[in-house]
Formats: structure tokens, sequence, C-alpha cells
């Protein structure tokens, strides 16, 4: 958000954090055996009776969430603790079963880091991670007139919790930290990411100052955000009503408030005052978590390329940022393109990124499919075929289209759909003087000698047509104006 | 017929066991210390024993389970209103542990509810006798299954204990009990009440018997990440000639009945007869243990019992008009007084402003009590102490005085917070004719060692 604010929203800064919870994608619950994809289930399919607090049930942890949270370490740059633990969090709600919440209180697994989030202006900002911890999801209400349904299929699934240091000063900022933040986790394998089904939610908590006071202002929280665009704009809006609460002689008022996707407005939901006393204490079911060293370093190779790491990797190939920034946006574009680049020239990487740039749709923003199958080589021939000639760039675009689908070869594509051009001189020189011996060329020709340079695509025009419409273009405007000088 | 060997060497076949079993556990009926018999399943398991479509080690041997242990036949009540219809959907790995090798439950015994007493007194069905004076009170909480041992209804009988929950009613009753180590067997499918010190143990009438039934429930459960594997079947350390036994000094003094200390010294002449060295010790710290006890115990009860809130499954008021009604008038009416004494404590000393004053202080304590047991165990095999301040008390006495009924836990929590084994077992009998036990207590893991001296005592009795 570059654009001027009118008064008085210019004398003042904003301060933002925000605690994200993200979901684990492993197959099973973070203290139980039931399946953790509880997407589109029926209510309740998806619980044994860990899930369902029954008396005498215990928590068993789930290596794998302890695996994800050392990746997702790495992807934050943050050290991992070797010994960490659990601690309940305590409250009365329907879809809490146990009447606690297992979290990471006192010891979380994950230390500070950090990540620096690009911003559509090509800078980028960096943001402090306070702490990451391991917690168990709850279930889910479904409030009905004069009664309320519960369902605990997602009750136990495994998240992460990343708390943000107080780091972002612009609903830009806060989305480009929001976006980078998903983009993360998914190449690090430790979430699905998938936000339509509420794989990654955001809270974020928002104050506002003047730019010259020295304290941050009373903080509002507006929770469970599920979308980088609501993450921008309930920060705008929450920007404006403080400064507007402020401007008015209004104070603003510490609470959580919710936020209303059609209206784009935040609503309050409780204030400080019902804050509640969680009676935090150690989960004395569950032994403390100790890794060593070396267990950390043997999960975290197996972390594949970061976001960061393709950034760098990219520098050499002076992609514009819009360019890489959609390439990202899917792993699976992001791997080719660098493998690409690691065993053709850059010259060919540059290229294939540019075709998938091209070819991914704003609505790709939220990607979950990975398009594993796709490998380098027929990419490699295509950008060939382009520097040779043999394709023009229209029709590069329409095999490589026809590429991320078929399991045909590029020249095979090519072939099948009669794209490959003709650039030999000899032959084109022959179809020129056709043209220009042609008596309904002579005006054209005329009124390219007397300047009118636009005339020339009538020739070429011509040309395309004599060939059947595979005479190079370019080659054809070459030797045309050869001739016509 | 009293022992576990004395059962499946009396030629009975498993029908006939549990038949007994279940005439003599009605006849008996007065002492209100069955809260449900499982005569249908039991008589079932043993068609199958007799048919030989079952066997094991235990087969066709008849026990009984407290009524906090998840098992079949019967609800699960923990002797509360709030688990009343509560019929478990599993049972408890100790119980599916006994199962699998022959050994038939005929019934759930009575509790203090939700485990929470030192009498029995606090069941949501009436008090449990105790077996030697129908006006006393059997202790607790496990009193149901220390009196229906006592009685002869069957070989064994299960408990757990989270501060002297087996050893003090083994000790009332006058038979062997035991709380192992922490850890030893599952906790899984035991309504758990202090996640940190519940046990699973048992009362036998003797020592070998213990040993046996131990052996069976003992070892690693993936569903209970607490378990050590098994250390029952390492290779059995036959007792030392002489082992050295310190004699806990503070647990001999003032407020110890002197007929309960009379038969802790003659226990212990009868370990020096039988070439021990038995010598006084101090524990300094052991006076501060009920304080400690009585405030991360309380904390563990209170995150405990928080998931019986009337929604899922359980006890639910009907008169409620809110969600708030329902979770307070469910829980004012599913819970004792005692239940609602130790989830107010619990909450009162995790709140925030308190939780570092009160919990953290007491698990502070409660490292320094475990460093002082390391200390002792440095130099002593094991200790000796009592196991309760008085024997047996009268039904009553004490029920409108809690902090005297909480002071009879002095001897046993100790154990308990540290997690270490201790066994209940006969000393002798008060001039009222009132069995008084002794308490051995011994480092983690040491639990044969223990009942393998209290099974050489028993010879020489």
């Amino acid at each position: 958000m570059t654009q001027q604010l009118p008064h008085p929203y210019s004398q003042y800064k904003m301060t933002i954090g925000i605690e994200c919870h993200v979901q684990l994608a492993t197959r099973t619950k973070l203290f139980s055996a039931a399946d953790n994809d509880a997407r589109e289930a029926t209510p309740n399919s998806k619980i044994v009776p860990i899930d369902f607090g029954l008396p005498g049930m215990l928590p068993v942890l789930n290596r794998r969430a302890v695996e994800l949270a050392v990746k997702a370490a790495k992807a934050l740059n943050a050290d991992v603790a070797l010994e960490s633990r659990f601690d309940r969090k305590h409250y009365f709600y329907p879809d809490l079963p146990k009447g606690y919440q297992i979290s990471q209180m006192y010891q979380p697994i994950i230390l500070a880091g950090y990540l620096d989030a690009p911003l559509e202006s090509g800078e980028t900002v960096r943001v402090r991670i306070h702490h990451a911890h391991l917690e168990e999801d709850a279930g889910k209400l479904t409030h009905k007139d004069g009664y309320s349904l519960v369902d605990l299929n997602r009750a136990g699934t495994p998240l992460i919790e990343i708390v943000s240091e107080p780091d972002i000063h612009s609903a830009s900022a806060a989305k480009a930290y929001a976006s980078e933040l998903h983009k993360l986790m998914i190449y690090a394998g430790v979430s699905r990411g998938d936000l339509y089904h509420g794989n990654m939610r955001f809270d974020v908590n928002i104050s506002v100052a003047k730019h010259e006071a020295k304290a941050l202002g009373t903080r509002a929280e507006v929770k469970n955000l599920n979308s980088f665009k609501s993450v921008e704009k309930a920060a705008e809006y929450e920007f404006k009503r403080q400064v507007d609460l402020l401007e008015s002689g209004g104070r603003v008022v510490q609470e959580t408030r919710g936020w209303d996707d059609t209206k784009l407005i935040t609503i309050s939901q409780r204030s400080k005052e019902d804050a509640q006393d969680y009676r935090y204490m150690p989960d004395a079911d569950i032994p403390p978590i100790r890794l060593t060293s070396e267990q950390v370093n043997e999960i975290q190779a197996n972390v594949p390329m970061l976001p960061f790491e393709y950034r760098n990797s990219w520098k050499e190939l002076e992609l514009d940022i819009s360019v890489i920034e959609a390439l990202l946006s899917n792993q699976s574009y992001a791997k080719l393109v660098d493998e690409i680049k690691q065993t053709s020239t850059n010259a060919h990487a540059r290229r294939v990124a540019h075709w998938f740039a091209s070819a991914i749709r704003p609505e790709d923003d939220v990607t979950v499919q990975q398009l594993s199958a796709l490998k380098p080589a027929g990419f490699i021939e295509l950008a060939d075929m382009v520097e040779a000639d043999e394709l023009s760039s229209t029709a590069a675009k329409e095999v490589f289209s026809e590429l991320l689908v078929s399991d045909h070869t590029a020249r095979e594509i090519a072939e099948q759909r009669n794209l490959i051009q003709n650039s030999d001189e000899d032959e084109i020189a022959t179809i020129v003087d056709a043209v220009l011996s042609d008596p309904a060329s002579a005006r054209s020709i005329e009124d390219i000698k007397a300047g009118k340079d636009k005339a020339i695509g009538y020739l070429v025009g011509q040309i395309m047509k004599l060939s059947a419409g595979k005479a190079n273009p370019a080659l054809a405007q070459k030797l045309l104006r050869e001739r016509l000088r | 017929m009293k022992t576990i060997t004395e059962y499946l060497q009396s030629g009975l076949s498993a029908t006939e066991m549990v038949k007994q079993a279940l005439a003599r556990a009605k006849q008996v009926a007065d002492y209100n210390s069955f809260l449900s018999l499982t005569e249908e399943r039991a008589l079932k398991r043993a068609a199958q024993i007799d048919s030989g479509e079952i066997s094991g080690k235990l087969a066709g041997v008849p026990f009984v389970v407290k009524d906090n242990m998840l098992a079949f036949g019967a609800p699960t009540t923990a002797a509360s209103v709030m688990l009343k219809d509560f019929h478990a959907p599993l049972q408890a790995t100790a119980v599916e542990k006994l199962e699998a090798e022959g050994a038939i439950c005929i019934g759930k015994s009575n509790l203090d509810a939700f485990a929470h007493g030192g009498s029995t007194e606090n069941s949501a069905y009436g008090v449990t006798k105790n077996a030697h004076d129908t006006k006393r009170v059997a202790g607790g909480s496990s009193g149901g299954s220390a009196v229906i041992t006592a009685l002869d209804v069957v070989p064994f009988a299960l408990g757990t204990d989270t501060g002297g929950s087996i050893r003090q009613p083994a000790s009332f009753n006058g038979v062997v009990g035991i709380k192992p180590t922490y850890g030893t067997v599952s906790r899984y499918g035991v309504v758990a009440m202090a996640s940190s010190t519940d046990t699973i143990g048992c009362f036998t009438h003797t020592a070998a018997d213990a040993d046996v039934v131990m052996g069976i429930m003992a070892g690693r459960d993936a569903n209970d990440m607490t378990t050590l594997p098994n250390f029952w079947n390492e290779k059995s350390n036959s007792v030392k000639k002489s082992l050295q036994i310190g004699l806990i000094k503070e647990t001999m003094g003032d407020g110890i009945d002197t007929e309960v200390q009379a038969a802790v010294y003659e226990y212990a002449e009868r370990l020096k007869g039988a070439g021990h060295t038995v010598r006084e010790v101090s524990m300094p710290t052991i006076s501060y243990s009920l304080g400690m006890y009585y405030v991360i115990v309380p904390a563990e009860i209170s995150s405990n019992l928080a998931r019986y809130d009337g929604v899922r499954y359980g006890y639910r008021s009907q008169n409620a008009t809110s969600l708030e009604e329902l979770y307070g008038q469910s829980r004012d009416q599913g819970f004792e007084m005692e239940n609602k004494r130790r989830i107010m404590i619990g909450s009162f000393v995790l709140s925030s402003g308190f939780f570092d004053a009160y919990y953290q202080q007491a698990q502070k304590a409660r490292a320094l009590l475990c460093s002082e047991f390391d200390e002792l165990f440095a130099s002593y095999d094991l200790l000796l102490s009592p196991v309760s301040p008085t024997p047996a008390f009268a039904i009553g006495q004490k029920t409108n005085d809690p902090i005297q009924m909480y002071k009879a836990d002095i001897m046993t929590v100790p154990a308990s917070l540290a997690g270490l084994p201790a066994v209940s077992v006969p000393a002798g009998v008060s001039s009222t004719g009132l069995p008084v036990g002794a308490q051995l207590i011994g480092p983690q893991k040491s639990d044969r060692l223990l009942l393998r001296l209290a099974a050489q005592l028993e010879k020489g009795a």
C-alpha cells in the first residue's frame, strides 16, 4: 500500500504482529491414530476415543509431527529446541473434548528465527519470529437455531503456531508475510497449505500510534483470517478504524475481533475483561521431546529447496520480480525452472521461466497441486527449438501449454500441430521474390519506399499466406527489407 | 482358598471357581465392597476356559477390578454419579493383559469417587466397611478391592495408588498391597486422577502372588508414553543375605499411634532376625511432602476432570438453559463434595498469579524430596515406615474434617511424589484386633526386591 494516505492517517504508523496456525501434513493426528485429513468428511467420522476425550485415554505423540516442526524451523531460519515440552491450556468449550488443549507454553520446539518477505516494490521486509510451538487443534461448532452441533473431526489435528515479532508496519507487508509463510510451509513439506480448508489461519494483532510516539498503541486482535487478501484488508480496516477512533477522541480497547469477509469489516467479539485464565500446567502424560543435533540435521537435510533459495539461485537469470513470485506460487514450476538452470543454459531457464509465469493465472495463487510428473527435458527441447528459430514465440506458447498435460515430446507436439516454421533462407527468398513481383504488391512497395513502414505488414502477410503460415516471419521481414533498401 | 497357587491347584473348573467367587461376593454384600458383579461375562469367559478356548498362567482365576478402570461387563462408574451409566468401549491395558492370561474379572469394587479420598466414604454409592470391623472404614481410595481380598472373595484384586490408595487400605484390612514404580503398568484405560503419580497395583494375600500379578501387568504400552520397558522379567535379583534398611525417623514420632509404632518396630526386629540391618535414618523433607502433594495432585485433578462436562458422555443436568449452566449444574450434580474441593484447590493453585507461588514451589520441593530419597538409597537398599499413622478409623470420624483426612496420607505420599515402589505388608494387630501394616519403600524398579523381601518374612512368620 504505497499510495499517499490522506490526513490524518498519514500521522499514524501501524504495528502488526501475526500469529499463524499451520496445519501439519501428517497422516494421523498429533496424539491419536485418527485420520488427519478431515476435508469434506462426515462430522465425527475421523475420531478415536482419544479425540473424544473418553476417560482413561492418553495422548501418544506423533513422531512425524515433530519431524515436520523440525523442518519448519529450517524454513523459518530458527533453531530447534533440543528439549521441548507440552503443557495444558484449560478452558471449557464444547469443541474442546478434554477441557484443555495440549500446547507448548513454556518450552516450545521452535526458537527465534526470521523470514524475509518480498514486497511488490522489489524490496523485502524482514520479520522476526518470536517462536513457534506444536499444539492440537480444537473441533468445530455449528450454531443452529436454539442448539449447536459439535464436530470433532478436526480435534487433535497437529498445528504449529508461528508467532511473529511486531515487525510489520503496513497492510501490504502483512500480506507479504502471510504469503511468504505459506510458501515456506508448503515448500518445506510442513503443510498442504490448503487455505480453503483452513490449513493456515492468521491472527493479526494490530495497533496504531503517532509516528513520534515512543510506546505502541493498544492492540486489537483480528482472529481467524484464512486468506492473504483478508489479512491485508483487515489490517487496512483496523488501521483506519483505530485512527478514526483516536482522532474522534475515543480510545482503542484491547479486544478480540472477527472478520466479515463480505462486508470487509472487523467486529468486536470479546474484550480483555472477558479474557480467560488458562491455568497452564505441564502435561505429565507426555514425556519431554528430546532431540540431538544429529537428528535435527538429518531431518533438515531432507528439506527441499526453499523459496529464498530459489530467489538466490535465480538472481543471475535477471527475472522480473513478478515473474519470480509467479513461478514460486507453484513449487513444481519453481523446481523445474531451477533444474533447467542447473542442467541447461541460463537463457533456456529464463525462457521457460517466462512461459511458466505467463501460464499461471491469478486464481492459482493458492496452489496445492503438485505437478511432479513434469520433466525438464521437454522444456529444454522446446527452448532449443525456439532458439533455432524452429518455432515462433506464439507457436512455442501453444506447444508449452500442451507439454504441461501431454506425454509427447515438444517436437512431436509441434509437428502434430504443424507449427514448425521455415527458416531456410533460400526457400523464403524465393517466396519473397514471388510476392514482390506480384502486381498486387506494387502499392505497398511504393508506400514503403515513401517511408510508410507499416505497409510492410501486408507483404509479410502475403509471404505467410504463400508459405502456409510456416515461414519465419522475422526472416521474411529481414529479406524484404534487404530487397527494398 | 486364599492364594493364586491354591486356586490353580484346586482342581476346580474355571466355572466352579467363578461361581464360588460370585457366591462369596453375594454372601459379603453387607460390606458394600462391590459396585457391580460382571456375572454374565465372567461365566461366559469361564466356559471358554473350560472348553480350552482360552488358556494362560491365570486360567480361570477370578479377580476384581477397582471401578476406575475401564472393563467390560458393567459400567465403569469411578463410584460417581458422573459416570453412573458409562459403558466402556475398550478395556484398560492392565485388565486386557490379565484376561489374556485367562484371569476372569467377576466384578468391580467400590472406591472414593474418582479415587479422591482415603476411606471409601466419598463413594456416591455408599461406604465400604472394613473387613475386620464393620464400624470402621476400609481405607481408600481402593477400599473395595482391599476388603474383597481380605474377605477371600478372590485371590487378587486391582487397585490404583496415587498417594496411598492401595497401601493404606491394604494396611487397614491386613493384606499385601503394592504400588509399583511409576510407569510400571500402563495407565491406559484408567480414569485419570493425577497423571504424574497415578499407578496401578494389586491386593493379594502373599507377596509371591503380587509378584505374579504385577509381572503380567507390567511393561511398555504403546498407548501410554510414560510406561517403562518391562523390568519385571529382568534377571531376578535374589534377596541379598544382608540388606541395609533405613527406618525413617520422622514417621515414627509424635502423632503416630503407639500400636502402629510397635508393629513397625516388631517388623524391624523380624527383618533383623532374617539377617538384615535396620538403622534409623532421617528424611527432613518428608514433613513437607503432604503440602507438596495437596498442591500438585489437586492441580492435576482439576485438569484431568475437566473433560467431564456433560457434553459428550456422562451425567448431564436436565435443567440447564445455557452452556454455562450445563457445565455448572452437570459438574455440581455429577461430582462428590471431595471431587469439587480438589478441583477448586487445583484450579486455584494453577490460576494466574498463584501458579508460581504454589504449583511451581511444590514442584521444586518435590525435586528436593526426590534427591533426599536418592541420597538415602546411596547407603540403604530400602526404607521402612508405617503405612498410616493409625489403624482403620471409625466410619464418619473424619468426614467433616478434610485436613485430618489428608494428614492420614503423610506416610504414603512421599513414595508417590518420587515415583518409587512401595509395598504395604501386614505387620501386626492392634489391641482391638485391627490389622497394622508396615511399608517398604525402594529405589526405582526395585519392586521385585521389595516383594521378595516381604515373601522372605512371610515364610518366617
